[in-house]
């Protein structure tokens, strides 16, 4: 165990069989093993929990803020891409 | 009660005072833990333990039929009836002592209840099947601890043999058996401790060679707390633990 600040890790669950793991949280620990036992003693003390994933926080790349507008905003104007912009006849029903 | 009956409340109450001393123990790092992760870690821990000293107490209250619950035999004994062993009591000292011991222990009650889980009797062996699943938990995560702390820095190696050591004669007591339990362990319903060594021999030489540590030197052997012969340690604990039910007895949430 190196002499070293304790690496961050992040850590998804699945709680159900056939969900996917959601990211919940993130723990420092020295190494794969031991975060996810971190991650077992944080994240599921309450749940029915079949699986957890650890993945060093540094593997991570995130975009940068800075880009929230050109990444995102053009899409605002995209209205026709939800479901909610069609009309539904009313001979379909419920869909 | 019979010879049989009185045996088996003795045998409630070793192993719910065993529980109960050593939840306690662990809930004390409650706050102070070297990480928050490891904080709740403890806590995780302690709980266990205390959820099986509960069961443990219902059980026994049961057959004793004297009228006294979980929280009368928890928090309305004094020391000196207390019957844990003295492993169990021994302060937390640092990490390093805490791992060790709590090693030492889940190495034990792990097969021990695996074992106590085939007993006929219905209610130790129901018992037992809940627990062991919660010990093979502990044993990997103070054997993950002592992995790296042995086999880490040199501080960390010096704390980890000096843990060891401070709770080697301790040990042996693991394994003692008062009259009682004897005859339980011929009669089939409860393992002979004995036969639980060769298995925690072998989770501790697996755990000691992978942190690179070396067994402790055999220590004289201390031993007394089925007898209620404690260390001085036990009744300061107790009295902490048990001051707010005495304070307001029969008090609910």
């Amino acid at each position: 165990m190196p002499d070293t600040p304790t690496p961050l890790w992040e850590v998804f669950i699945r709680n159900r069989t056939g969900l996917p793991h959601r990211h919940c949280g993130s723990v420092h620990a020295h190494d794969a093993e031991m975060a996810l036992q971190a991650a077992r003693d944080v994240y599921t003390r309450r749940g029915e929990s079949v699986s957890i994933w650890v993945v060093p926080s540094s593997a991570i790349t995130a975009s940068d803020p800075g880009d929230k507008e050109a990444l995102f905003e053009p899409t605002a104007s995209k209205i026709y891409r939800h479901p909610t912009f069609y009309e539904i006849p009313d001979e379909v029903g419920h869909m | 009660m019979g010879q049989d009956t009185d045996a088996i409340f003795a045998t409630c109450l070793a192993l719910g005072d065993d529980a109960l001393v050593l939840g306690h123990r662990l809930s004390q790092w409650s706050s102070t833990a070297p990480t928050l992760e490891e904080d709740i870690a403890l806590s995780n821990l302690g709980l266990d333990m205390i959820g099986q000293a509960r069961l443990f107490y219902q059980l026994g209250a049961t057959i004793e039929g004297k009228g006294r619950d979980e929280d009368k035999l928890a928090y309305f004994r004094d020391a000196s009836a207390f019957r844990n062993l003295l492993l169990m009591e021994l302060p937390n000292g640092d990490f390093a002592v805490t791992m060790a011991r709590h090693l030492a222990v889940a190495a034990f009650l792990e097969p021990y209840y695996r074992a106590l889980a085939a007993s006929p009797h219905q209610g130790l062996a129901e018992i037992a099947a809940k627990a062991v699943r919660e010990m093979t938990y502990h044993v990997r995560h103070a054997g993950e601890w002592i992995i790296r702390l042995g086999d880490g820095t040199q501080e960390s190696r010096r704390r980890m043999i000096a843990g060891l050591d401070a709770i080697w004669p301790y040990t042996g007591e693991l394994f003692a058996m008062d009259e009682a339990e004897r005859s339980l362990a011929a009669a089939g319903i409860v393992p002979d401790r004995a036969t639980i060594r060769p298995q925690w021999n072998e989770t501790i030489a697996r755990v000691l060679a992978e942190a690179t540590l070396d067994m402790p030197e055999p220590a004289a052997q201390r031993a007394g707390g089925r007898q209620g012969h404690h260390t001085e340690h036990l009744a300061p604990m107790l009295a902490d633990m048990q001051s707010l039910a005495r304070a307001h007895p029969e008090a609910t949430w």
